[in-house]
């Protein structure tokens, strides 16, 4: 027989009368204003830093009336979608044809923008950031999926993914893999979330019984930067994964 | 003495230290209860976990089936293994065909109870510790000395002095940063570089068949992010039935271990990506027997969160090493004494029955109650101890008649007064070993109660009164 069989067996064997579920037995708590829960928890309890993407336009703006001519660039036309490798930030150019353009390609071009003046501003050191996403085609320096080995995203200062939703009561996000590689998580020094606002649920019972939750092959609720308190219980931020975790809100 | 208590002897020894280990272990355990309180419904949440856990052991073969064949069809390779020897072959036998000479591994106590390391290191297969705590006491040779937070008894000075040796960090500096992100830099090198990684399991969704397991540096995460090899490990309670079930305890397993809403990841595998080949083994090891314990079957409803640990004070003032089996606390109690009762019925002592880890289980398991029951048959498995027994014998004596029990209190007022210190506070008054001996009254409460309570009795009590009120 088996170990298997032998295993199985002995469960049949010493289990005792089976016994019923029954119902949950309460309502999981909620939040009157998720949005407004799940960034105060995203920032207390996760250490993470959490943005509304509507927020840099008054700090882009700021910026213009100090520097005058601060401008964001927009690149329609980079190959692919993505970025091409740059050793540094990229010079600042307009290009601007209002005729050429869509009323969804000029949001999409704004979020890109916004989301570039973000990333430029929070990591101002950042020289290499991987990103597939079309939203991240303005700051992104390489696209990630076009490694073969994983190995070769260390070093990576910056990553920008995509989550699928956020829950309140953890001030995690459900990031499931819709990149090449499970690295682009863990590996980089600082992660950059991105996150529809209306996307957010308030616990675990919601998390998990959202239609399209069971169709990841592989993913992560990530909270935060990693963390631990294995000496002396004197909380550190960047154990091994990425140390900074800055979630924008769209 | 039991082998506790002689074993705590070195660790109380130093008063400061028991003194700051206690605290250390108190503040985690209050920051589960500030956890407890922001979460209005947890009591409720405590008994549907709790409920949940006993549909499941009730069903555990219906639900492994389910996660084996779920598991299977996502392209994971299942495998059963009897007991910690098989278990160990299963794994090396993986290993050895792939090649692998370094391993790189999360934290997991089912490897500890399966003594996999060293089995590994024979073999010629070094197994890396990833999880920081369990690094730090790889490196101290030592065991962890609890199942969540395995270096909690060691002191930042001790790291630094650690880290200064084998992983060449600045003399002298013991902040905990500097220690942390130099370990980042040494196993970062351990992560990209491995041929293969293990992970414990948190969580088996027999539903879904895929598995989560739940850190709080990301260890497993970088771990398995590299390698083409995944080996994950998980003791058979450890099938949950769905996500549903997943939500209740996922909501639990944090706020009750380190006092956080939750682990920064909770990573789930479903299906391996791209080249990767992944294995699970199921392990027995004993559980299917505890299966049919009733009274001690509650055990395979543990998340092994260490909340019962951290509450408890006899654990917080005697530290992980003061048991005898590789877990300690409450816990490590009851796992202990079900593994093998001769040899590890010295901790059963190690229990003040003040219930508190009862109390904190997230699983309501009745821990407390279980080593009450552990003690109770003791003399049946001819594990007793034989002075206790004794005592017992006399005082089975002394109170079998009025007449004896009075004739024993004068005795002992006479004795009190008259033997000389050394005799009454000799070797064999375990009692007087930390404590002065109580006085004797000059009346026993018997004596008061005839001589005065009786007669100053409300209305309808007492001798005087006629009876039939």
């Amino acid at each position: 027989m088996s170990s298997k069989e032998t295993i199985l067996e002995a469960l049949k064997a010493n289990s005792p009368a089976p016994v019923e579920r029954g119902p949950l037995g309460f309502t999981p708590m909620t939040f009157s204003d998720p949005l407004a829960e799940f960034r105060e928890r995203a920032v207390k309890a996760a250490a993470a830093r959490c943005i509304l993407i509507e927020e840099e336009d008054d700090k882009a703006s700021a910026d213009t009336e100090i520097s005058g001519n601060r401008v964001t660039s927009s690149d329609d036309r980079a190959p692919e979608g993505f970025a091409t490798e740059q050793p540094g930030l990229r010079p600042e150019n307009r290009v601007t044809n209002p005729g050429d353009r869509t009323p969804e390609e000029d949001k999409s071009s704004s979020i890109r923008e916004r989301i570039a003046s973000i990333v430029r501003r929070t990591y101002p050191e950042a020289k290499r950031i991987a990103s597939n996403l079309p939203e991240a085609a303005s700051c992104a320096t390489f696209n990630p999926d076009e490694l073969e080995d994983p190995r070769d995203l260390a070093g990576t200062d910056v990553a920008i993914v995509r989550g699928a939703f956020g829950v309140v009561e953890n001030g995690a996000v459900w990031i499931p893999r819709a990149f090449r590689h499970k690295a682009m998580l863990f590996i980089p020094e600082a992660l950059v979330i991105l996150l529809d606002r209306k996307q957010i649920v308030c616990n675990m019972h919601e998390a998990y019984v959202r239609e399209d939750f069971d169709t990841y092959d592989f993913g992560s609720f990530i909270a935060g930067p990693s963390k631990t308190a294995d000496i002396e219980q004197a909380l550190v931020i960047g154990a091994h994964g990425a140390r900074d975790v800055t979630v924008i809100l769209l | 003495m039991s082998t506790h208590s002689k074993a705590a002897e070195k660790f109380i020894a130093d008063k400061e230290r028991t003194a700051w280990h206690n605290q250390a272990l108190w503040f985690v355990r209050e920051k589960r209860d500030r956890m407890a309180r922001s979460v209005p419904e947890w009591e409720a949440l405590r008994e549907a976990a709790a409920r949940t856990k006993i549909h499941t052991v009730t069903h555990l073969a219906h639900y492994l089936e389910m996660f084996e064949r779920n598991a299977t069809a996502n392209g994971i390779h299942v495998h059963w293994a009897k007991d910690a020897q098989e278990h160990n072959e299963i794994v090396y036998g993986i290993l050895k065909e792939h090649g692998v000479r370094h391993l790189v591994k999360s934290k997991s106590m089912l490897a500890e109870e399966c003594g996999l390391s060293p089995y590994l290191e024979e073999r010629g297969i070094e197994a890396v510790e990833s999880d920081l705590g369990e690094r730090i006491m790889q490196l101290m040779h030592r065991p962890p000395s609890h199942i969540v937070l395995p270096a909690i008894h060691v002191k930042r000075q001790e790291v630094g002095e650690l880290f200064e040796r084998e992983i060449g960090t600045e003399h002298g500096n013991s902040d905990p940063t500097y220690l942390t992100h130099a370990a980042r830099e040494h196993l970062r090198d351990k992560f990209l570089h491995a041929d293969a990684a293990m992970t414990g399991v948190n969580f088996a969704v027999a539903s879904s068949g895929a598995f989560v397991v739940c850190t709080n540096e990301g260890n497993a995460d970088m771990g398995t992010s590299f390698p083409k090899l995944h080996i994950a490990i998980m003791g058979l309670e450890k099938v949950i039935p769905d996500y549903d079930a997943l939500a209740i305890y996922h909501r639990l397993l944090a706020r009750s271990a380190t006092g956080q809403h939750s682990t920064t990841y909770t990573t789930h595998y479903k299906r391996p990506v791209e080249g990767q080949e992944m294995h699970i083994v199921i392990v027995d090891n004993g559980r299917s027997r505890i299966l049919g314990n009733p009274v001690h079957r509650n055990m395979l409803k543990c998340l092994r969160c260490g909340a019962c640990m951290n509450t408890c004070p006899v654990y917080r003032r005697s530290g992980g090493y003061s048991y005898s089996y590789f877990i300690p606390g409450p816990l490590g109690i009851n796992l202990g004494m079900l593994a093998d009762p001769k040899q590890y019925s010295g901790n059963v002592s190690a229990c003040s029955l003040c219930m508190s880890c009862s109390n904190v289980c997230p699983a309501k398991i009745d821990l407390g109650e279980q080593i009450y029951s552990w003690r109770q048959e003791l003399d049946s498995l001819g594990l007793a101890n034989p002075v206790k027994k004794g005592i017992v014998k006399v005082l089975n004596t002394a109170l079998r008649s009025p007449g004896m029990f009075h004739f024993c209190i004068k005795a002992g007022r006479l004795g009190e007064k008259i033997a000389p210190h050394a005799l009454l506070y000799c070797g064999a008054n375990a009692w007087g070993r930390d404590r002065e001996l109580p006085e004797f009254t000059s009346r026993t409460f018997e004596q008061i109660w005839k001589e005065e309570l009786s007669s100053s009795a409300p209305a309808g009590q007492g001798k005087s009164e006629e009876s039939g009120k």
